[in-house]
């Protein structure tokens, strides 16, 4: 059988002959309510029993995808095209670097290799070798690269072969790119986008298996954002490179080969914002990147065996957080649980979980139940590996506890 | 672009008659791969299946084998290269100690009026590192640095350069600034950080930036500017614009990992930088000898692929002319450039710093005085007639007099207001941002009295 975690780990390279599923993400806006949503069936089909809401298919410049004005928009609009999230990604990098000539690409075989995920497959050839610039092996140093192009005018984005290895980068990251605007007094802006893979994959090791927005979200003056769906990675990439600020973009090894129809008009989405995947009344369930696949897979489980109804919301902007969203969410079923891949200690988790405690104390039933991996270095073993990261089972032991 | 084809020539005349025999002329047979504009030019692959494995010969009968990287002559006796060239890398100088130019020396030429601001701005930077030092002794800033010893590099570099040209200082060098047009006001405001300050208050002294000068904000830690000057001058080279980009940096800052990568990746893309390593012998206390092995910075510029030079450091005339070549070069054939500047730091490392603990007073003292940079050019310009003793002091008592105005001036002056902790960390005001704001003015608001009553809200 196969199931959306194993349709969802299909890696670049591996020919396995895997189902793929296709996934929709629901409708963005926090404050309107959907009578319908979407269940994943594991043959990739969505369930016909609801009531399904099309997709807002408008030109959205800039996106506040927050538009109420919903009603009537499907009528004749285009269908949209199919492609995979590493796809989508370079589609909006495309795009941008058609429509800015500032934009370039810097990292290690971006250029005529297209990548290690082929992200940037096919730039080189089109916009030419000084636009998509394949970098020796020395990270601090591109990503400094990087921010010295920034302050004399181009939108550099700075691929990280993995996230991981972005911890070289660190010193750049932390005392240059967030600080610079600052301690110029504004006379210095650095528009750049860092992005990569990181999270755990399938058996990548420790050194590869990296959660790096723990060790990145305390750095003063870079946004943080994390991709899940097609729809949202091209969103995504297009409003980080649109940004004044420096943007970490963070992309997931597992999800690269995620298939969506998105929509075929210009869209960027808003670096602030939260989706909303699935609207819902008991719990408040908020994730993000991987962990919204597992999260959904539980849903199943807690909707149709256990009649539960959580509200799932992919946070996807780690920093700051959309305190708007989360908060109506938690006005309104007064219970959250949280499910990341961060390590316990210092992750995203523990923030957000501080974050809501400040603002929403009044409004909860019940502590805040946070569900990340164990503080150890990722293993090599499948087994093992499979047990640091949060499974479905014990989200929905998580949400039972929580409701009971 | 403003500089025409003749300058390569000029650029090749100069360069070729620099190569002596202490040179090591790299012998390819085929050339390095072509970084393209536009295009996949690349190639790719180099020896390929199926070819001959026997030897190949090359011009001169000698034996070749192909590898990646191109073909290698090889030979049968195992041969070390030494850790050394045995001679160390020749210095170039114009001026002697007497201010008098040396015999068969070349240089380029400068006008008076150019000759002249280069000595009003070198003195302006003695007195103003001994006033502004002198300031915090008296605890009226917190902090200071001075480049005593190194005027005539600050100065003459910067004279040579032109205005577009950007520049990423370690913090050693304010001249530069100066040069362009930085006011003493500006300099004090910035030291007392108040709210004339370009950086708002935000950095510790003698971190100076002005985006109106090109001068890109000192950050303090060691050689992170380095690549940061190689992604400028990639997006100069894109834009195709007359200007280069420059970094200095210390004899110390060669050892971080950055100063490497930073000359591998200028000579990989081939980008328009000019590297100026200020050797002055100490970095805060530890010499040369203990900093690295081999002769200086200026040896490794070959290892990377990058043409260098060594000047003295002291000398301003060759201090002009190497960088105004090093200019043309780096813009007309695109390559970064490294000059090493043999100086001595005559002051101490910063006012954090006591340097007669590990260094002789004597040897501080003769290079304070018998190998000032300062007077050294000074006799060559009371040579040419440009300048007298009358002169000398009168400026230089205006000098002292408009800095102790413009310390009083920004010492006086108000403080940044509150709000701007929490400005310029992103492009707009986020809302968590906003939030600590408000909770930081309640607590003004609240215990008045434990907030400093002069500075605005």
């Amino acid at each position: 059988m196969a199931t959306v975690l194993q349709a969802a780990t299909l890696l670049m390279g591996w020919q396995t002959d895997i189902k793929r599923f296709r996934l929709r993400s629901a409708l963005r806006s926090a404050p309107v309510r959907h009578k319908g949503f979407f269940v994943v069936r594991t043959d990739g089909r969505l369930s016909a029993t609801y009531v399904v809401m099309p997709r807002m298919s408008k030109l959205i410049p800039n996106a506040i995808a927050v538009k109420a004005d919903s009603t009537g928009s499907s009528a004749g609009s285009k269908p949209g095209h199919e492609l995979l999230l590493f796809e989508a990604l370079r589609e909006g990098l495309e795009e941008e670097m058609e429509r800015d000539p500032r934009v370039c690409v810097m990292g290690e075989d971006v250029g005529h290799y297209g990548g290690s995920y082929k992200v940037t497959k096919g730039l080189a050839s089109k916009f030419g070798d000084l636009r998509v610039v394949d970098t020796p092996i020395a990270e601090n140093s591109f990503t400094g690269m990087g921010v010295g192009a920034a302050m004399a005018g181009l939108r550099p984005v700075i691929e990280g072969m993995n996230m991981g290895f972005l911890l070289l980068a660190f010193n750049q990251i932390s005392n240059n790119c967030g600080m610079l605007h600052y301690t110029s007094g504004g006379q210095f802006t650095i528009p750049v986008v860092i992005r990569g893979p990181g999270g755990v994959g399938r058996q990548l090791g420790a050194e590869h298996s990296q959660r790096l927005e723990s060790y990145f979200q305390s750095i003063p003056g870079l946004q943080m954002v994390a991709c899940s769906t097609p729809y949202n990675a091209k969103g995504l990439m297009k409003g980080a490179i649109r940004s004044e600020n420096p943007v970490v973009l963070f992309e997931h090894v597992l999800l690269y080969n995620l298939k969506e129809r998105i929509p075929d008009e210009d869209y960027v989405l808003c670096l602030e914002e939260a989706e909303m995947v699935r609207p819902g009344e008991h719990v408040t369930i908020l994730t993000y990147s991987r962990m919204r696949y597992h999260v959904m897979q539980a849903a199943k489980t807690l909707i149709n065996k256990m009649g539960y109804d959580p509200e799932v919301i992919d946070i996807r902007s780690l920093k700051p957080f959309d305190l708007y969203t989360i908060g109506n969410s938690i006005k309104k079923t007064h219970r959250v649980l949280i499910v990341e891949e961060c390590m316990r200690t210092g992750g995203i988790g523990a923030s957000l979980r501080s974050a809501i405690i400040d603002n929403f104390w009044d409004y909860l039933d019940a502590p805040i139940m946070c569900l990340s991996s164990q503080d150890v270095p990722t293993p090599y073993a499948g087994t093992l590996e499979e047990w640091t990261v949060v499974q479905p089972a014990q989200i929905v032991a998580a949400v039972e506890q929580l409701c009971n | 672009m403003a500089l025409i084809c003749h300058a390569r020539s000029t650029a090749a005349r100069h360069f070729m008659r620099g190569l002596s025999a202490s040179t090591v002329i790299g012998r390819w047979n085929s050339p390095p791969i072509p970084f393209s504009s536009g295009g996949s030019e690349r190639r790719f692959g180099s020896a390929r299946a199926g070819e001959s494995v026997s030897p190949q010969y090359d011009d001169c009968r000698n034996q070749v084998l192909d590898f990646p990287g191109g073909k290698v002559m090889f030979i049968p006796e195992m041969r070390f290269l030494s850790e050394s060239t045995g001679e160390r890398i020749s210095c170039y100088r114009v001026l002697d100690h007497n201010g008098q130019t040396i015999s068969g020396s070349s240089f380029k030429e400068v006008t008076r009026e150019v000759a002249v601001k280069m000595y009003r701005d070198m003195v302006t930077l003695q007195v103003m590192d001994t006033i502004f030092y002198e300031a915090q002794r008296q605890g009226r800033i917190s902090f200071y640095l001075t480049s005593t010893g190194e005027e005539a590099i600050n100065i003459a570099s910067a004279a040579a350069l032109s205005n577009e040209d950007v520049v990423f200082p370690q913090y050693r060098e304010p001249g530069v600034l100066l040069w362009r047009g930085f006011t003493l006001q500006e300099f004090a405001n910035q030291c007392f950080g108040n709210k004339s300050d370009y950086g708002k208050g935000r950095q510790m002294p003698i971190h100076y930036g002005s985006s109106k000068y090109n001068y890109f904000t000192v950050s303090s830690p060691i050689s992170t500017q380095l690549p940061q000057a190689v992604g400028a001058a990639y997006s100069l080279k894109m834009d195709r614009k007359d200007a280069c980009a420059v970094t200095y940096f210390g004899d110390g800052g060669t050892s971080e990992g950055d100063f490497h990568a930073a000359l591998n990746f200028a000579a990989v893309t081939e980008s328009p930088v000019i590297f100026f390593c200020r050797n002055n012998g100490w970095a805060i206390s530890t010499p040369t000898e203990e900093q690295f092995r081999s002769d200086g910075a200026v040896i490794r510029g070959q290892a990377y692929g990058i043409r260098s030079i060594r000047v003295d450091g002291n000398d301003a005339l060759a201090v002009y002319s190497a960088v105004h070549l090093a200019r043309e070069m780096a813009i007309c054939e695109t390559r970064p450039i490294l000059i090493e500047a043999l100086t001595y730091r005559v002051g101490h490392h910063s006012t954090s710093d006591d340097s007669t603990k590990y260094r002789p007073a004597e040897e501080i003292e003769h290079w304070r005085s018998a190998r000032d940079p300062v007077s050294r050019y000074r006799k060559w310009i009371e040579r040419n007639g440009w300048w007298c003793d009358d002169v000398e002091s009168e400026f230089r008592s205006s000098v002292r007099k408009e800095l102790l105005q413009a310390i009083q001036v920004a010492e006086r002056a108000q403080k940044p207001p509150l709000k701007e902790l929490f400005t310029d960390v992103y492009d707009v005001v986020p809302s968590n941002l906003r939030e600590q704001e408000q909770v930081l003015y309640q607590n003004v608001e609240k215990y008045p009295g434990d907030y400093p009553s002069d500075v605005p809200i």
